[in-house]
């Protein structure tokens, strides 16, 4: 009796951890079937300017508020942190660059794309998904439409490019949030901070946090998708796709953000 | 020669399902379903939720790939055709679906002119004018063609939806639930109008629904759908002569008999 309900409890488990297994394979092959459709159709025709002009505006100009608060504050927190540590061994001359450093190399492409990945991550799936449920883009496929090259697309193509330029106002926005605190908070001289600020800033630092917000912009917007299009029935169902969007961008926003450091900086 | 002329020829049928299976998993939804479907006419299938109707459907359309069978249109296979050609075979279809599957963010003009927009036959300037014209053949003003479909109601959605489902002036017109969540008379309406723009295209009908009065209304045959097989098909008008437990069962609306019905 005892032998024969360990043995069940044994199997049963054993079939649980199976399915998870199974199932977390099922999945990543399926999303990196979508990513790589994604990105093969961002070369098929047809194209959709409007919805591809809708989705810029979406995605890149109504997400500048959101980034540009978000960069001004980390880049004025940033000086007055770096200050009150870096004044312990005197090395407050380094502030400046402590800032344009962290912003344009880090700060400025993570905050960002967790910040896109709230805004529009949840958007995307939220649309797409109710799109599903409704049976929208079964209507697209019966008007001879593709929906892949109608709703990913765009937003795949808004995500690759105006992440990036998004990033690059934020870095301005950032430095010159850092420039405001030292400069009227903590006294620093203008013609310094601003000559310390490029003196070490190399093209590489600028170009290492586009090109994360590249990869960040595809992240969120294929996360979005992926999981609108794969939505369960129902108010549930749409709600768990959003929900899954903005986690699943946010963790793989940290995770790629090791990888592509590790790429431009790791040697 | 005389007995020559006389011969009918074979018709073609637009559409023809041969022995189509599907499953999901374990549970075979379809279990060798055969329909066929002449020029010009309107077959309706009827059956109760979960007998495979939407799936039956769906499987035309290529939405679903069936595990085994054939599926033919106009005489050609395109079970398991995609890219390109399923495009080509998709133009001509025409779908009203259950719940109109409009498109929330464009306005009743885009989402009627959506197909015929896409495959070019007419120009966006062209787009307003062609919409209204379909509007007034479904019965409704030209004033709402800019309207979104959230500021209709129910029965204008549907109306739109069936618009926008002929509006490419397909072969064959599908009607997936067409009355489900209107009242009667809303319904007579919409299976009117069902009739009179497939009878003016000169179209195909395959309509699915669980609406007697709408089968009987729209359908020059009926198949009656049970646990993944046609169980009865045969002429609208015999319906209630079909001589099939199944049939009068469900026509009937009775709950015993030979269908299972789980609580």
């Amino acid at each position: 009796m005892i032998f024969s309900l360990v043995r069940n409890f044994i199997l049963e488990s054993c079939r649980t951890v199976g399915r998870s297994i199974l199932h977390f394979f099922e999945s990543v092959g399926r999303l990196s079937s979508f990513a790589v459709r994604s990105l093969y159709f961002i070369f098929v025709p047809p194209y959709y300017p409007r919805m591809i002009f809708r989705q810029f505006i979406d995605i890149g100009y109504y997400s500048l508020p959101v980034v540009g608060m978000t960069t001004l504050f980390t880049g004025m927190v940033l000086a007055l942190q770096s200050y009150s540590g870096f004044s312990r061994f005197e090395a407050e001359g380094a502030i400046a660059t402590v800032v344009v450093l962290s912003i344009t190399r880090e700060l400025a492409p993570v905050m960002a794309g967790l910040m896109v990945a709230g805004r529009i991550g949840a958007s995307i799936a939220a649309e797409i998904g109710t799109m599903r449920v409704t049976e929208q883009i079964d209507a697209l496929r019966t008007l001879a439409t593709n929906p892949f090259k109608y709703l990913v697309v765009p937003r795949i193509m808004a995500g690759l490019l105006m992440l990036p330029i998004l990033v690059l106002i934020g870095d301005i926005i950032g430095i010159f949030g850092g420039y405001l605190i030292a400069i009227y908070k903590l006294g620093f001289n203008q013609a310094g901070y601003l000559n310390q600020t490029w003196e070490y800033l190399e093209y590489m630092d600028v170009v290492s946090g586009l090109v994360k917000a590249a990869v960040f912009g595809f992240v969120v917007a294929l996360m979005g998708c992926y999981n609108g299009f794969y939505s369960d029935r129902g108010a549930q169902g749409v709600g768990r796709a959003t929900t899954n969007a903005v986690v699943s961008s946010s963790i793989l926003i940290l995770i790629l953000n090791y990888f592509v450091t590790q790429l431009f900086f790791g040697s | 020669m005389s007995a020559l002329f006389s011969k009918k020829t074979p018709v073609t049928p637009k559409i023809e399902m041969d022995n189509v299976h599907k499953a999901f998993g374990s549970n075979k939804v379809l279990q060798g379903v055969n329909v066929s479907v002449n020029p010009g006419e309107s077959l309706v299938i009827i059956g109760g939720s979960g007998t495979g109707k939407s799936v039956t459907l769906k499987c035309i359309l290529g939405m679903m790939e069936p595990e085994q069978g054939t599926i033919k249109v106009d005489g050609q296979d395109i079970t398991h055709i995609r890219g390109k050609e399923r495009d080509k075979v998709a133009e001509k279809f025409g779908m009203l679906f259950q719940g109109g599957a409009l498109f929330d963010s464009l306005p009743v003009w885009q989402n009627i002119c959506f197909g015929v927009l896409e495959r070019g036959l007419i120009t966006r300037k062209d787009a307003p004018d062609y919409a209204v014209e379909k509007l007034r053949s479904v019965g409704l003003k030209p004033d709402i063609a800019y309207l979104f479909p959230a500021e209709l109601s129910g029965g204008m959605q549907k109306r739109v939806a069936l618009a926008r489902a002929i509006a490419g002036d397909p072969e064959i017109i599908f009607f997936d639930e067409p009355t489900t969540g209107l009242d009667p008379i809303m319904a007579d309406v919409i299976n009117d109008l069902i009739v009179s723009c497939t009878k003016e295209l000169g179209a195909t009908g395959l309509t699915i629904t669980h609406d007697m009065a709408s089968a009987r209304k729209i359908g020059d045959k009926i198949a009656m759908l049970y646990q993944g097989k046609i169980v009865w098909v045969g002429d609208a008008k015999k319906i209630d002569k079909s001589g099939n437990d199944y049939v009068e069962q469900f026509i009937n609306g009775r709950a015993k008999g030979p269908i299972e019905t789980y609580v």
